[in-house]
């Protein structure tokens, strides 16, 4: 208990690490993850395709895969990212995969008529996505959505394997400096679930005002 | 999936403009690989020897090996996760509730934990306590009680969707709830489960790759240890990155496939 007590800054700053990490890489995630989507709905076949690949590769990719290349592949191309925008690109690549696939199956909920009452009053596919199909996805998806922050929340401890101090991070070296296990696994864990629960519980607020009552 | 109702069948203009904004993408696009192509080339990676050697059977041998652990890992973690998440999944829906609660408290627990922290108590934790694990049963251990808590939730959230006259047909005849489960619930729910279960193993197969912290030769590590030695990082993450995708694509179609085959029987 003595060493948590004693490094407190130390996990707090990791703390703050993986919060940045996820609020960054989850926010990059909703903007790639809806352009993405868009593609793939788009009545273009080349962005429908480049759609299709992006999500199947990102989404069959491993997360620290990704992380290693982007970290210790890609400068050798001449693409030197920090450790923390690598993490945090890596990251928002990966999940937004999940969030196009979300967004989309969030779109087919949305009755045809929807979509035809629009078309008939005139409105072209852009105005349609944007006026009338991805503000009620949108809302239907608070769910979904929710969980893919949790899973970004969980992922960013990927980052600590790149050698990045985010709360894992920390915790491995405490415990390799001071072997005191249960009191340092304790605490990280403890974090953790926190932030899970405060994500569940966020998402359950987000999913009770926005949810359509059909 | 279907999505052509959100645009109509385009008219002779509309599938001009198409046409026209096809070919300007299709450019962008062109433009944009050979922009990466180029800055690859700059770099010297694309220089044939950094590929060539892929192509050469020792370092095949070699990558193959790596996917014979990763396989290996990936297999024997599923192999504990599947029937233990399907007895905790159970457990969480029984009838007494120390039994529930605690099965409730091992799914929470583990699935909010991330998977990394838990390889870092078999990997620093159990050593300093006095208990040491063979590098391949840290990562697979670690990786299973995690999966364990995730398999339990996709039972559970199988044998909930199953409808409720299902079990109530099966008391009403005189079965005891252990029977209805058994015979009526769980063989159901399984085969509507397995598209979601193969996908579940494409999660499983990818969080293999966390040997590469416990030093478990695996896909990834390897492929660290060969570019370091061979002084070709990118391209041999590059071949890697592609067998992973190649491999899990493959088991994403079964999951469609199953899936179509449950919906022609529905």
């Amino acid at each position: 208990m003595g060493v948590v007590l004693a490094h407190l800054p130390e996990i707090g700053g990791g703390l703050l690490v993986t919060l940045e990490l996820t609020v960054l890489a989850f926010a990059g995630a909703l903007v790639l993850g809806t352009i993405v989507a868009v593609f793939r709905i788009s009545p273009l076949p080349p962005l429908r395709a480049l759609g299709l690949a992006y999500v199947e590769v990102f989404r069959n990719i491993p997360l620290l895969m990704l992380l290693v290349l982007i970290a210790f592949g890609l400068p050798e191309a001449g693409l030197k990212l920090s450790l923390f925008a690598s993490a945090t690109v890596g990251m928002g690549m990966y999940a937004a995969a999940y969030v196009c696939e979300a967004i989309r199956s969030g779109v087919q909920t949305i009755g045809a008529g929807q979509v035809e009452a629009a078309r008939a009053i005139g409105l072209t596919f852009g105005q349609v996505l944007r006026h009338v199909v991805l503000p009620q996805a949108f809302r239907s998806m608070a769910q979904p959505l929710g969980n893919i922050f949790i899973a970004v929340a969980l992922g960013t401890s990927l980052s600590a394997s790149i050698g990045l101090m985010d709360l894992t991070g920390v915790t491995r070296l405490l415990n390799v400096a001071y072997a005191e296990p249960i009191a340092t696994f304790a605490a990280a864990a403890v974090c953790y679930v926190l932030i899970t629960l405060s994500g569940g519980l966020l998402t359950g607020a987000v999913e009770r005002r926005a949810r359509i009552l059909r | 999936m279907d999505t052509a109702f959100l645009f109509d069948a385009p008219g002779p203009r509309a599938a001009r403009r198409t046409r026209v904004a096809t070919v300007a993408c299709s450019a962008a696009l062109a433009a944009v690989a050979a922009f990466a192509v180029w800055r690859l080339g700059a770099h010297g990676e694309l220089a044939a020897d950094h590929w060539a050697a892929f192509t050469t059977w020792p370092i095949m041998r070699y990558l193959l090996t790596a996917l014979l652990g990763t396989v290996q890992a990936a297999l024997v973690a599923g192999a504990l996760a599947l029937p233990v998440g399907a007895v905790l999944a159970l457990a969480r829906l029984s009838r007494l509730r120390p039994i529930r609660l605690a099965a409730t408290g091992y799914i929470e627990l583990f699935r909010a934990v991330p998977l990394l922290l838990l390889i870092y108590v078999f990997l620093l934790a159990l050593p300093a306590a006095g208990v040491r694990v063979p590098v391949f049963w840290q990562l697979v251990l670690a990786v299973s009680i995690h999966h364990t808590a995730v398999f339990a939730e996709v039972f559970r959230a199988g044998v909930l969707a199953l409808d409720r006259g299902q079990t109530e047909a099966a008391l009403s005849i005189g079965l005891t709830h252990g029977q209805a489960m058994r015979l009526v619930v769980i063989p159901q729910a399984l085969r509507n489960l397995a598209p979601s279960l193969v996908s579940q193993v494409v999660t499983l197969l990818k969080d293999t790759t966390l040997g590469y912290v416990v030093s478990y030769p695996e896909l990834l590590e390897s492929a660290r240890v060969l570019g370091e030695y061979t002084g070709n990082l990118l391209p041999t993450y590059l071949v890697i990155a592609a067998l992973f995708i190649v491999v899990n694509l493959a088991l994403t179609r079964l999951a469609h496939h199953l899936e179509k085959r449950r919906h022609a029987h529905a």
